[in-house]
C-alpha cells in the first residue's frame, strides 16, 4: 500500500498554546482513516492541517511536514487552492450555500474554470449520484438547498466536495448533527467512496470508527497516543490510555 | 396587603400609564402628520381641480400665488425628475465605494476596519448637511466648472449627485458591513474548502448571502438622498428646466419646497402644489420603508 498523506513531526501552535505534539502518521490510499479522542484532543486540528484550513485561524503556526503524494503541502510547491481542490472537506454541521441545489454542486467546478453548461450538468448529476442523493433531489435541483433536511444537506455537501474531483475527502464529525438513519446513510456512502477516494474522518462515536474505518488514531491532549489497524486498536490496544478510553473508563 | 407592596403596585401602574401615553403620543403624532400631509397635499387635485397626471407627468409650472385663485399650471415633472436622477446617479457613484469599503472593513482587514474605518464612517453621518452643501458649493462646483467648462457654470446634476453620494456613503457602508459580518463563517469555510480564492469566496458566496442586508442599506441611503434638501439646493442650480446633460443645472422636489414654501400665499395654488410635492416625498419614503420591511421579513421566512 502506498502513502497518500505522510505526516512527519508535525507540531502546531495556536499563539502560545501547543495544540499538537510531534505527530507522525501514514495515511494510505483507498482506506478510511478515523481520528478518535475526547473533545479538545487535537483530532479536528490535525484534520484541518491536511488541507490547510488552519491558515484561516489567526496565530496558528505549524512545524514539521505534511506530504501529499510526496509533495510538502506547506513547502510552497503546491498552491493552497489546488491543494484544497485535491483534498476536499465535509464539515461538522451541514453548510450548504444559500443557493439552489444545482448551484451548490456547480460552485466548485465553476470556480475552477468549468463554464460549459452541459459539462456542468453532467458533473452535478454524477456528483449527486456518487453521494447517493440524486434520486431524492433530481426534481428539486432549482430549489434552495436550505430547505432540505439535515441528512440531505450533509449528502449535498459531500456531493459538492466530490464535484471538484478530489483525491482525498476529509470529514470532520460529519454525522454529529444528524439522526441515526441519516448517519447510517453517510456511513454506507463513506464505505462506497473509499474505492475511489482516500477518506479521513474525525468522529466522536467510537462505534462509527469500528464500523467504517481501516485504521484508527487515538488522540489525547495533542498527542497521537496510538495509531494502527482499527480491529487491532479496539480489541488489543497497546497503550493503557487507549484501553481506558475505548472501554469508557477514561478520566 | 402590605403597605410597601401596595405602594409599589400603585407606582407601577402610574409609570405604566406614563409610558403608554408617551408611546401613543408618538404614534398619534406620526398618524396626524401623515393625515395632515394627505389632506393638504390632495387639495391641488380636490380644490384646484388639477389632475394627478398633470402634476406627475407635465412640466408646465406656473401656479397662481393668490389665496383662493386657481387656474395656473402645476406640472412638477422637472422637480420629480430632478429628484430621481440625482438620487439614482448618487447611488451609482456611491455603490462601488460603499460595497468596496464594507468588504474591506469586514473581510480584508477587520482589525483596522473595526478600529478606525467604522468610527470614521460613522462620523460622516453626524456632519450637518449644510457642511456638505458648503463643501460642494466652494470646492466641487468650481472644480466641475474648471474641468468641464459647462455653459451654465458648475452648478449641476453632477455636483448634486456627488454631494448626495458622499452623504449616503456611510449609511450604505455600515449597513452593508453589518450584513456581510452576519454571513455565517461556515459558508466561507465551505467555499475555501473547495479551493476558492478569497475573491471567489467574497464575490460568489459572501456578497450574494449578504445581498438582502446590502439592499436594505441601499434603500436606507436612497431614503436619505430623496429627502435631503439643503445640501442639494446649494449645488443643483435651481433652474426650472430639465437637465439636458449631467453638467446642466436643474431643480428637485426638496429644493423647490425649501425655497418657496415661506413666500407663498396661504391656501393659494402655489402653496397647495408645494404641499402636494411634500406629500409625494412622504409617499416615496413610505414605499421605501415598506420595501425594507418586506426584504427583512423575506429573509426571515427562509
Amino acid at each position: 500500500m502506498e502513502d497518500k498523506i505522510t505526516i512527519e513531526n508535525l507540531n502546531l501552535y495556536y499563539s502560545d498554546f501547543h495544540a499538537l505534539h510531534d505527530v507522525n502518521m501514514h495515511i494510505q490510499k483507498n482506506e478510511i482513516t478515523a481520528f478518535i479522542g475526547p473533545s479538545g484532543c487535537g483530532k479536528s486540528t490535525l484534520l484541518r492541517c491536511l488541507n490547510r484550513m488552519n491558515d484561516l485561524v489567526e496565530g496558528c503556526r505549524i512545524e514539521g511536514s505534511v506530504k501529499l503524494d510526496g509533495t510538502d503541502i506547506y513547502g510552497g510547491d503546491l498552491d493552497v487552492t489546488v491543494l484544497r481542490q485535491r483534498v476536499g472537506m465535509v464539515f461538522q454541521r451541514p453548510n450548504p450555500f444559500p443557493m439552489s441545489v444545482y448551484d451548490n454542486v456547480a460552485y466548485g467546478p465553476k470556480i475552477h474554470g468549468v463554464t460549459d453548461k452541459q459539462e456542468l450538468d453532467e458533473i452535478v448529476e454524477t456528483s449527486l449520484k456518487q453521494a447517493a442523493i440524486w434520486d431524492d433531489l433530481k426534481d428539486r435541483l432549482n430549489k434552495s438547498a436550505l430547505g432540505l433536511s439535515g441528512g440531505q444537506q450533509q449528502r449535498l455537501c459531500i456531493a459538492r466536495a466530490l464535484a471538484v474531483k478530489p483525491e482525498v475527502l476529509l470529514m470532520d464529525e460529519p454525522t454529529s448533527a444528524l439522526d441515526p438513519i441519516s448517519t447510517s446513510k453517510i456511513e454506507e456512502l463513506a464505505l462506497q467512496l473509499k474505492k475511489d477516494y482516500t477518506i479521513v474522518i474525525v468522529t466522536h462515536n467510537m462505534q462509527q470508527a469500528v464500523r467504517i474505518s481501516d485504521k484508527t488514531g487515538f488522540f489525547l491532549l495533542g498527542d497521537l497516543v496510538e495509531f494502527g489497524e482499527t480491529d487491532q486498536l479496539f480489541s488489543m490496544p497497546k497503550d493503557e490510555r487507549t484501553e481506558r478510553y475505548i472501554t469508557g473508563r477514561f478520566g | 396587603m402590605d403597605k410597601v407592596v401596595q405602594k409599589a403596585i400603585a407606582s407601577d401602574k402610574r409609570w405604566r400609564a406614563v409610558y403608554i401615553a408617551c408611546g401613543l403620543l408618538i404614534v398619534a403624532l406620526t398618524l396626524l402628520m401623515g393625515a395632515f400631509l394627505l389632506y393638504q397635499g390632495s387639495q391641488t387635485f380636490i380644490k384646484a381641480h388639477h389632475s394627478i397626471w398633470e402634476f406627475l407627468f407635465t412640466s408646465d409650472w406656473a401656479p397662481l400665488d393668490k389665496t383662493g385663485l386657481f387656474g395656473g399650471k402645476v406640472g412638477a415633472a422637472v422637480y420629480i425628475v430632478g429628484s430621481l436622477e440625482t438620487c439614482l446617479l448618487a447611488l451609482i457613484i456611491c455603490l462601488p465605494f460603499a460595497i468596496g469599503s464594507a468588504v474591506y472593513m469586514t473581510e480584508i482587514s477587520p482589525k483596522i476596519g473595526e478600529k478606525y474605518f467604522r468610527p470614521a464612517t460613522e462620523i460622516y453621518v453626524s456632519i450637518p448637511s449644510v457642511v456638505y452643501g458648503w463643501f460642494g458649493m466652494t470646492k466641487l462646483v468650481p472644480l466641475i466648472k474648471n474641468i468641464f467648462h459647462p455653459a451654465m457654470g458648475g452648478y449641476s446634476v453632477l455636483a448634486a449627485s456627488i454631494v448626495l453620494a458622499i452623504m449616503i456613503f456611510p449609511t450604505i457602508t455600515t449597513v452593508s458591513a453589518d450584513a456581510i459580518k452576519s454571513v455565517p463563517m461556515s459558508y466561507r469555510e465551505g467555499a475555501y474548502g473547495l479551493g476558492a480564492t478569497r475573491w471567489q469566496v467574497i464575490g460568489k458566496v459572501v456578497l450574494p448571502a449578504a445581498s438582502g442586508g446590502i439592499l436594505t442599506g441601499i434603500i436606507l441611503g436612497l431614503a436619505r438622498a430623496i429627502g435631503e434638501a439643503l445640501a442639494v439646493s446649494m449645488v443643483i442650480g435651481k433652474t426650472r428646466s430639465f437637465a439636458s446633460n449631467l453638467l446642466s443645472p436643474t431643480s428637485n422636489l426638496t429644493s423647490a419646497i425649501a425655497a418657496d414654501m415661506g413666500n407663498t400665499a396661504q391656501g393659494g395654488e402655489y402653496n397647495l402644489a408645494l404641499w402636494t410635492m411634500a406629500l409625494l416625498l412622504f409617499i416615496i419614503s413610505i414605499v421605501l420603508i415598506v420595501l425594507i420591511h418586506k426584504l427583512a421579513n423575506g429573509k426571515k421566512d427562509k
